[in-house]
């Protein structure tokens, strides 16, 4: 057996690197490392509050918006008010915008290049493949920044910029928007859905969000030559829709009152969402601690010397359980038939975690453009919210790549603990204490890895669109 | 020419940024002007063995490159080992490969206020993660490559700061030396490009009418001006962000929320809340770049006196509830 470390593993967001035990050609073991550290959660701790909303979104620049979604839903909790209609709706409109976006900029400049690797020169699909998606230089790269662009205009309009707004508060959003901006938002829409319709779907948006079963999916990729069809001839070809069944739960939050909140596994029912089942573990991180403690009582205290240990993610755990993560997860918790019908042969895998986003992007964009009329012109969007001197409050949202929570208690009107966690610490988790290794790691047992083997790895591994810094928080 | 990035401690949102890049995209605007990535770890296709040779090869002279541009803060501890960031598959501090790789760099750029001053990272008490700039740590020069430090373009580190930074300071800097060169006469007192920060945030705000008659927001989505009450920098801060549209049309301010100042070193340290405005006797503690207080504070009074209806109403409301008024017979 041979012990390979694999890094830096790049087309992800910040670092990763993967240390694999291969036995004859396969992986037997895998330890997923998050090399590095950032400490956010003692950056908070001291300040004021409301300082959440200016600290927590520079965890992530590709999910910025996410982070300051869930510390406004905590700190709305904590003051005890609703944000009004058009605050709520605007808020969820910048987030769309934002989970979709990444949703794209994975498959357009993170996932799909690993295709156009030399490695897959004899494949029928690889010429066609690689003229659109080669880094930085395939045809397709180009639209895509220019669709990317003109939808973070939305954000432009309705949070100032992105990433890194202030605009997501405790009692709504800091922007009023008039007729004239709703009118110019509604055009950025409908020049995204021409983007996606033309370049990444070829058909309908309802038309693809409609198809009801696996069969179906791949009778209308073989009728179009649109870059969701290029992706699924490929995968089909290399079996991907076989490989990087991960720990067959799926946690969702719930989103955008569009998705519900739950836990699913196959062959069972959808439970129902309980916070108080979530435990954080640390026995493999580099951090003190000894019985995995609920996030409300948390901490991250550096143990950077610990025996035994291989990462900076904590393993959190529901109900003891290892979960999984992100669109596939939101979709399968939602009942969606065609993901459903994608997992029921080989569980989770790297063809149902592409077309969950795809689906999604199919879902999430007509509802925005509902979101968006729903606006009222005149009527507030932000409500006083003052914060009270002490108390505790959660605030849980969906991040493009999952679930993502955030844990506070204020004391004295300062910050007493806050603890994040976020998709990718569920989805990159390390082993617990009984030894279980987290989702990635189990994903990648099996899988072709040394010498002379095809990027299939990297499939699985960019198939969970990782967000490192998050992780690492 | 040539452009070699890596990341540490930071949250990638400067990359995100450039990836927005208008009107242009990032890559063909680039190219037009000759600039290409050697390896940057979001964007390019080598990764694991072949992206490690491609470093080496640059930090021991095999491969010429000319920019090194580091995104995110530099995490030296704990206790100096840089432990909290080794580069993934390679066993060593990113510190070591940003000190090698910047001896062969010509120049060397940060990218965010985090690589520039420390920014976050740098700002725990105590600072366990022993962060700081490529060189300064917050506004002391200094930093992982010293005060001493030029590289063999012979320039000291070229601060893009800002938290982000725009995809136009970067492209625009970058464009600037592939086409024109650029020199110390190009950069301001802490090494920020004059092309941006030789403005301030106020400059082009559109809330400058309510700023000229001191008619202030009170609360969140006001449209009134926020440097009384909601802590707004922007006539303090160096950058071009309201004159340089963000995301086709934003800004902070446009936004409806306050300039924090992220061009500037230690702005995630202010030593107040960050939404609220510290005063002395109901006079904000910072006033405006080169205004001396008792001017403001004559200036101020009199701006308040005779502040039209109009804008005093709309100051403290989300939307106009005032119109300008239209002369009759369009006079």
């Amino acid at each position: 057996m041979k012990r390979i470390q694999v890094g830096p593993f790049n087309r992800v967001e910040g670092d990763l690197e993967i240390g694999l035990d291969v036995d004859a050609g396969r992986v037997v073991a895998a330890r997923v490392n998050s090399p590095l550290f950032r400490g956010f959660e003692q950056i908070l701790v001291g300040r004021h509050p409301a300082d959440a909303l200016a600290v927590v979104p520079r965890i992530c620049g590709i999910c910025s918006v996410a982070q300051s979604a869930a510390a406004a839903n905590a700190l709305s909790r904590l003051a005890g008010v609703t944000p009004p209609p058009n605050g709520e709706l605007a808020g969820r409109l910048v987030l769309a915008a934002e989970n979709l976006a990444d949703h794209l900029t994975h498959f357009y400049l993170f996932f799909m290049p690993d295709f156009c690797r030399p490695a897959y020169g004899d494949r029928p699909w690889h010429a066609a493949t690689a003229e659109r998606f080669t880094a930085q230089t395939g045809s397709a790269v180009a639209p895509w920044l220019q669709a990317r662009a003109r939808l973070f205009n939305l954000a432009g309009f309705l949070a100032g910029r992105w990433p890194h707004t202030l605009a997501l508060q405790a009692g709504g959003s800091t922007k009023a928007i008039g007729a004239g901006e709703r009118i110019r938002i509604q055009a950025l829409l409908r020049e995204f859905r021409a983007f996606v319709e033309g370049r990444l779907l070829g058909d309908r948006l309802e038309a693809f969000a409609a198809l009801p079963d696996a069969d179906a999916l791949h009778a209308w990729a073989a009728s179009r030559s649109s870059d969701a069809a290029l992706f699924l001839r490929a995968a089909t070809d290399l079996g991907l829709d076989a490989i990087g069944r991960g720990s067959e739960r799926f946690l969702s939050y719930g989103a955008y009152e569009l998705f519900p909140a739950g836990v699913w596994q196959p062959g069972g029912e959808t439970s129902a969402l309980d916070t108080g089942r979530i435990a954080e573990d640390v026995s493999h991180a580099w951090l003190y601690g000894d019985a995995p403690l609920p996030p409300a009582e948390g901490e991250t205290r550096v143990a950077a010397d610990k025996a035994g240990a291989y990462t900076w993610c904590k393993a959190p755990r529901y109900a003891s359980e290892v979960v999984e993560t992100g669109a596939l997860a939101r979709q399968l918790v939602a009942g969606q038939p065609l993901l459903h019908s994608l997992v029921a042969r080989h569980g989770g895998n790297v063809v149902a975690r592409i077309v969950a986003r795809l689906i999604e992007v199919a879902r999430v964009l007509p509802a925005m453009e509902d979101w968006l009329r729903a606006i009222e012109p005149g009527a507030p969007f932000c409500l006083p919210a003052p914060l009270p001197d002490s108390g505790h409050a959660v605030g849980l949202v969906e991040a493009a790549r999952g679930s993502l929570g955030h844990w506070l208690s204020v004391k004295r009107g300062r910050i007493e603990r806050y603890q994040i966690i976020a998709p990718t610490t569920w989805n990159f988790s390390p082993r617990d204490a009984a030894g279980t290794p987290g989702a990635l790691e189990q994903a990648l047992v099996g899988l072709p890895a040394g010498d002379g083997a095809p990027p299939t790895v990297q499939h699985v591994v960019r198939s969970f669109d990782p967000c490192m810094v998050c992780t690492v928080h | 020419m040539k452009v070699l990035w890596l990341q540490s401690g930071g949250c990638g949102g400067c990359t995100q940024s450039l990836l927005c890049h208008e009107p242009r995209p990032l890559f063909d605007e680039l190219r037009g002007a000759g600039i290409e990535f050697v390896w940057h770890p979001a964007l390019s296709e080598a990764s694991g063995e072949e992206a490690l040779a491609i470093l080496d090869d640059c930090a021991s002279g095999r491969r010429e490159f000319d920019v090194l541009c580091i995104e995110g803060a530099m995490l030296r501890g704990p206790n100096g080992s840089g432990k909290f960031h080794l580069m993934a598959g390679s066993g060593r501090p990113l510190t070591e490969w940003v000190q090698r790789l910047a001896e062969r760099a010509k120049w060397v750029f940060a990218i965010g206020s985090c690589s520039a001053w420390g920014g976050f990272s740098a700002n725990t008490p105590g600072n366990p993660l022993e962060a700081c700039g490529l060189q300064y740590d917050t506004d002391t020069p200094g930093g992982l490559l010293g005060k001493a430090f030029r590289s063999s373009g012979g320039l000291p580190v070229v601060n893009l700061a800002g938290c982000p930074t725009h995809p136009g300071w970067i492209v625009d800097t970058l464009e600037k030396l592939a086409l024109e060169g650029l020199s110390a006469a190009d950069l301001d007192e802490v090494g920020r490009p004059l092309l941006y920060a030789e403005q301030l945030v106020h400059h082009g705000c559109p809330r400058n009418e309510f700023y000229e008659f001191k008619a202030s927001a009170e609360k969140h989505s006001d449209l009134g001006c926020m440097m009384e009450n909601l802590g707004c920098k922007g006539t303090q801060a160096h950058a071009d962000c309201n004159t340089r549209p963000w995301n086709g049309v934003g800004s902070c301010l446009k936004g409806g929320y306050a300039c924090i100042a992220c061009t500037e070193p230690g702005f995630e340290s202010p030593g107040h809340a960050f939404q609220e405005t510290p005063k002395l006797a109901g006079i904000p503690v910072g006033l405006p770049t080169d205004m001396p207080k008792a001017w403001f504070v004559a200036l101020a009074a009199l701006s308040k006196s005779a502040t039209p209806k109009r804008v005093r109403d709309n100051a403290v409301v989300d939307h106009t509830v005032v119109r300008p008024s239209v002369k009759k017979g369009g006079k």
